[in-house]
């Protein structure tokens, strides 16, 4: 992980960190505060906890997204403390997450912009003055449009790839996949590095190919408190008590230091989590997939 | 043992619940609707297919998700598609029928706001923003609104308009719609811990029926504007108490939203 950031994130770059509540790099998110960068304009539909974290560490001067909370539970008091209020010193640029979901889309597809049904009557596109109507080139009517979105890097979590970066993810699959088409470089870190052959036995499962990978990162965990299905719960617990930490800019900044500055890589916030925690977020029992036979031909 | 009497939350919870009777495709928002439509699901609406933005159709949570992306939904599930195709087929395509909204502010027309406090550049308070809740607004065939009523939250004019409901009024907003091709209709029910309102063809809320315990006064204390109340106004039916057993022992044991 650190030579993948090391070598893959520069300071101003634009960072699409994806993962829709599921499959979230907060490994690399740490590694990224740990290295200093700085300037960056952060790209997720959802900031999330990483990005509260990452805000608050003073990575990045900009924030692309569409929905901006801790799910469930409360707000992200780090964002919120730079952007409310007379002076605000983090750009925010948003839009909803169809909007989002759009804009990576187009980037994917090197189109110049993505058409949409959304916005009609919202003062949203008065606000970003990004999102515009446009009217069809087939008639007279009249749709929204947003821009392509292409980050300078890409970073996944996923639940396995190959050593090639040919990478599978199952449940909830988000936009990671418009993502990593979307970016300029792409990082992906799984749960388990697993043989060519594990890979070709199940091509429908393949979200990204290696050819657009540039690094894969073995990472046990690194999604928490996010999960990864079938490994790892969704740590809840730890998403509520954000709203108290995050409240208090003291408390957070010494969370950082606890969990990110004085810890050196991902293997020891794991072990710093301890058995207890990671046998709470177990699954509670196995839900496996019916197999299907892809059939042989030749 | 009796069980303790329903607190205003657990009513508008159980209101909210029973709305989704005979509802077939239901879009789950963030909050609220999230325990309202799993408390629909075992009981009124055992067929309804919950649909959430992070891109599941048709979810049989085994617990109540804290969040809409909670792995208890995947597993199970009629479908697990890309948020793409969720909100471009799914939802864009017009295959839902209710979509189910929580709201930081709305005016009397059902337009909502989750997006600032105060102005937008300089706002008093952040909120979320739009989530997938203003195309929600414009696609599905209806749209339920759960949501705390106070003086702050029901306002003559909210700061920010996120999601469309009616607009400045019932006719107008109809004709827009039907020119702009929206599929659909606009809001149809506001469920509170106060009250459940419908809206009449004016495009303006009325309030329809009063929670036991609300008076008239705490409605009109808590509502930025003259509200307009239903000539037969009647009281909602009080929950039974297998309703409120599963909100609290089943759905939300530690009281993450009713407390």
């Amino acid at each position: 992980m650190r030579d993948a950031i090391a070598a893959l994130v520069r300071d101003g770059d634009s960072v699409a960190i994806e993962g829709f509540t599921h499959l979230i790099s907060f490994a690399a998110g740490h590694e990224i505060i740990r290295q200093g960068r700085r300037d960056l304009t952060l790209i997720r539909m959802t900031p999330d906890l990483i990005y509260d974290q990452m805000v608050a560490a003073g990575t990045a001067s900009g924030l692309v997204f569409s929905w901006l909370g801790n799910p469930g539970v409360g707000s992200l008091h780090a964002i919120r403390r730079r952007t409310e209020g007379d002076a605000p010193t983090l750009a925010l640029e948003e839009y909803s997450h169809f909007g989002m979901v759009g804009r990576y889309t187009a980037g994917a597809m090197r189109l110049p912009f993505f058409p949409l049904r959304s916005y009609f009557e919202t003062d949203l596109p008065a606000a970003n003055p990004r999102i515009r109507p446009i009217r069809s080139p087939y008639g007279d009517e009249l749709v929204y449009a947003v821009p392509p979105l292409n980050p300078d890097v890409t970073i996944v979590h996923a639940q396995r790839a190959d050593a090639a970066g040919n990478t599978q993810i199952w449940g909830l699959l988000g936009c990671q996949k418009e993502a990593a088409f979307a970016a300029d470089r792409v990082i992906v870190v799984v749960e388990e590095l697993v043989d060519e052959a594990v890979i070709r036995a199940d091509p429908n499962r393949t979200a990204i190919p290696g050819v657009i990978v540039d690094a894969v990162v073995v990472e046990p965990f690194g999604a928490h408190p996010s999960y990864s299905q079938g490994h790892y719960d969704r740590d809840s617990r730890f998403y509520v008590e954000w709203e108290a930490i995050s409240r208090d800019p003291e408390r957070l900044d010494a969370w950082l230091r606890e969990w990110v500055h004085d810890l050196p890589d991902r293997a020891a916030y794991r072990e710093k989590l301890g058995p207890e925690t990671l046998a709470r977020l177990r699954p509670t029992g196995s839900a496996p997939s019916g197999s299907v036979d892809y059939g042989r031909y030749g | 043992m009796s069980a303790a009497p329903a607190t205003r939350t657990e009513r508008m919870i159980v209101a909210a619940a029973r709305e989704l009777a005979g509802k077939r495709v239901c879009f789950v928002g963030v909050g609220l609707p999230n325990i309202a439509v799993n408390l629909a699901q075992r009981t009124v609406a055992p067929e309804l297919e919950l649909v959430y933005e992070s891109g599941v159709y048709g979810a049989r949570p085994g617990r109540l998700p804290l969040s809409i992306g909670d792995p208890t939904i995947v597993t199970g599930a009629t479908a697990v598609t890309s948020m793409l195709e969720l909100f471009g087929y799914y939802l864009q395509g017009g295959r839902v029928d209710v979509g189910f909204l929580g709201a930081a502010q709305i005016d009397r027309y059902g337009n909502i706001n989750t997006t600032v406090i105060g102005d937008y550049a300089h706002p008093r308070t952040r909120l979320p923003g739009s989530g997938g809740a203003c195309e929600i607004a414009i696609d599905a065939r209806e749209v339920f609104i759960v949501m705390r009523q106070s003086a702050r939250s029901f306002v003559e004019r909210i700061d920010f308009r996120t999601s469309p409901g009616n607009l400045g009024g019932g006719e107008a907003a109809a004709r827009l719609r039907a020119e702009q091709g929206w599929t659909g209709h606009g809001p149809s029910v506001v469920v509170t811990d106060l009250g459940v309102w419908r809206f009449g063809t004016d495009g303006e809320m009325v309030l329809v029926s009063l929670h036991p315990g609300a008076t008239l006064d705490e409605v009109r204390g808590a509502t930025g504007w003259a509200p307009a109340i239903a000539p037969d106004l009647r009281p909602t039916p009080e929950p039974e108490p297998e309703e409120l057993r599963l909100i609290r022992e089943e759905l939300d044991p530690a009281g993450l939203y009713t407390r």
